[in-house]
């Protein structure tokens, strides 16, 4: 009998040598004769375990970690081919680990489990039953689904992703777009990159649907090209969903077509904002066009365009399959569904952990995180990617929904949470927020491109005591007209880590 | 990145027409010829805009916009040091500081012996396991100072190798 063993491929793992690890088990395997063969899983984003390697036994599948390449011969000695749990790696049946079994996973209910580039996995755990559905829907009947589940964007602005299909759908054209914003910039965040890494084809089907819905037959995904593994995992499923029919001119057999590809952008975190990100996809600089026109009215090419996040779009197919009724049975007030947040940074167990809304931050920092990574004690956490407001411990049990942290001056943005220990400098993380607006500003507008530049040199003097109260005064009355002033939510919110410094770590202005 | 062939007007035009067909083909374009050549020789740049009936200006103008796109030859290896929050919260500063010293080079610079390019990146989305590296298209995780000189003395002595 044939022991089937995971070791995951995602950029997570490989960075902790998770090839090594899967050579020296089949280098053990071979050597010992014993039938075994390994699979290239995605993550489960338990990444403090990775590589997470894991035993599939008749109980379910048992697991071990973090393993390095020179645990493998021991671990295979301990009995890893029998799924023999009596080693300090082992973690007995990994659906149990209490990080993983108290999440609510809608989007990533696949996520580790499978082969990411394997059809015959997806199809097994419900994928493409919702293009299924879709496919005996009208446009409208689709789009009422989605408005049904209340859906808002993932990306950062929680728009409604219902409304933002039925202005495309209702836009005439003879060429409509669908485009998914891959550019994951923000620090902290990894949601989109594991969902590319570890199942694809959700986000095939769900870009699919969108096409379906508000009648585009052309997709493309605007991909960071930060992201190499993701890059060649995506493009290894659209290869094959097209050679399945689940693209292309005949879509499971329908006569209805979309297409679909993936462009690579070129390092400008400004390309995550939608209007630059189009203009990047038309071949220009990445400049930040005017709104409106609203791009869901002249987007790309001039074309109505769809513009969702990885992980807005990663969710319709679920919506599809399930109904929308169901993934708004999660969330609380008009935040509806789950949300995948992100734990990085100084933290323990950092990973993935999708909850429905309504959770508050301290019981992912300490429930799920289980506090620093250093030991130490936490100071501050960053929330929303490098726009985020610093939040201080008063903050930390703001239940986490869109409209909570709009009350506290802070963002969810993508739902990336990076820790801080008590040896953080906050004078050099609000100096660092501005230095990163100079480096990535598109530059169209004065407020971002000039503002930050002057940021960082009243912060230089502020944290030098020269004229520190009025240097104080001067950068208040920057950021304010940053804020009031910018095109977009670059120059905009470039302010709100820094503003949430002079607001809340104070002290550290003043030494 | 070492054995990479000499550019030649030749060798552009062929990767400018396998993609100029493509609606936005600018971008394709320059990644096809960074990827093959290491970076976008200037002398491209009309090429480029002869072959997408665009001025020299543009084409300068998206080159110089985005930090991926180069303009000269890089060392052998591109060695990207992440720069963003996660990784500034597990030492990346600290990280950074030790590979400027013991490279004797600043960001964007190349080593005398022209192995290693030091260049700064925002983010590899392996935010979790801080702080990252990536060396051509491999990412490492919790480094170190001490494992990025062991990761720096692998590219060098690879790099020495008689095949």
């Amino acid at each position: 009998m044939t022991t089937r063993i995971f070791v995951p491929c995602d950029t997570t793992a490989l960075a902790m040598g998770a090839d090594t690890v899967a050579a020296e088990l089949a280098q053990q395997a071979r050597s010992r004769g014993a039938q075994v063969e390994i699979i290239r899983n995605g993550s489960r984003g338990l990444f403090w375990l990775e590589p997470l390697v894991e035993v599939e036994t008749p109980d379910g599948r048992i697991g071990f970690g973090p393993v390095e390449a020179d645990d493998v011969a021991a671990l295979v000695d301990a009995g890893l081919f029998e799924g023999n749990a009596q080693h300090p790696l082992a973690l007995g049946l990994v659906e149990e680990i209490p990080f993983l079994k108290n999440q609510q996973r809608l989007t990533f209910a696949r996520a580790g489990i499978t082969d990411p580039v394997s059809i015959e996995d997806y199809r097994a755990l419900d994928g493409f039953s919702g293009l299924e559905k879709a496919l005996q829907l009208d446009g409208q009947q689709i789009v009422d689904e989605i408005k049904a589940s209340g859906l808002r964007g993932r990306g950062g602005a929680a728009f409604p992703t219902g409304i933002k299909w039925q202005t495309v759908l209702n836009a005439p054209a003879e060429q409509k777009y669908i485009v998914c914003n891959a550019d994951e910039g923000d620090s902290g965040t990894f949601a989109d990159r594991m969902v590319m890494e570890c199942d694809p084809y959700m986000l095939i089907e769900g870009m699919a649907i969108a096409g379906l819905a508000v009648d585009a037959t052309q997709g493309y995904i605007y991909l960071r090209s930060e992201y190499p593994v993701a890059h060649r995992l995506m493009n290894q499923a659209i290869e094959r969903a097209y050679a399945a029919g689940y693209l292309g001119d005949n879509l499971m057999g329908s006569g209805k077509r979309f297409d679909l590809e993936v462009r690579l952008g070129a390092g400008a975190y400004i390309c995550g904002e939608e209007t630059s990100l189009l203009e990047s996809l038309e071949g220009k600089r990445g400049l930040v066009r005017a709104k409106p026109p609203l791009p869901a009215i002249v987007g790309l090419f001039g074309k109505p365009t769809v513009v969702n996040n990885v992980l807005s779009l990663a969710a319709v197919p679920f919506i599809m399959d399930k109904g929308g009724e169901t993934y708004a049975s999660y969330g609380m007030g008009r935040s509806l569904g789950t949300l995948p947040m992100q734990l990085a940074g100084n933290v323990k167990r950092g990973g993935l952990i999708e909850l429905a809304f309504g959770a508050t931050l301290r019981q992912l920092m300490e429930d799920f995180g289980g506090g620093t990574f250093s030991g130490r004690a936490l100071r501050a956490v960053q929330v929303g990617g490098p726009l985020g407001a610093y939040l201080p411990e008063s903050q930390w049990d703001t239940p986490l929904d869109y409209e909570s942290f709009a009350a506290v001056g802070a963002v969810l943005g993508h739902g990336g949470v990076v820790m801080f220990d008590d040896t953080v400098d906050m004078g050099e993380q609000a100096r660092f927020s501005m230095e990163f607006c100079v480096v990535e500003s598109c530059g169209k507008c004065t407020p971002c491109r000039i503002g930050s530049t002057r940021g960082v040199e009243v912060i230089d003097r502020i944290r030098a005591n020269d004229n520190r109260d009025a240097n104080l005064e001067l950068l208040a009355d920057l950021c304010d007209t940053m804020v009031d002033g910018s095109l977009c939510a670059m120059g905009g919110m470039t302010p709100f880590p820094v503003q949430s410094v002079m607001k809340h770590f104070p002290e550290d202005l003043q030494r | 990145m070492s054995g990479l062939p000499q550019w030649t007007p030749e060798l552009i035009q062929a990767e400018i027409d396998a993609l100029k067909h493509k609606p936005g083909a600018l971008l394709p374009i320059l990644h096809a010829i960074q990827d093959k050549f290491g970076y976008v020789p200037p002398e491209a740049v009309p090429q480029i805009g002869d072959a997408l009936q665009q001025t020299r200006a543009e084409v300068h103008g998206v080159i110089s916009f985005y930090h991926h796109f180069r303009t000269a030859a890089p060392g052998t290896h591109t060695l990207q040091i992440c720069r963003a929050e996660a990784c500034q919260s597990m030492g990346s500063r600290a990280l950074e500081a030790h590979a400027k010293a013991s490279l004797g080079v600043d960001y964007h610079g190349t080593t005398a012996d022209r192995e290693i390019t030091l260049e700064p990146v925002y983010c590899l989305g392996n935010c979790a396991c801080a702080p990252s590296v990536r060396i051509g298209d491999d990412i490492h995780g919790r480094v170190t100072p001490e494992k990025l000189d062991r990761l720096v003395s692998r590219m060098t002595t690879r790099a020495l190798e008689l095949k």
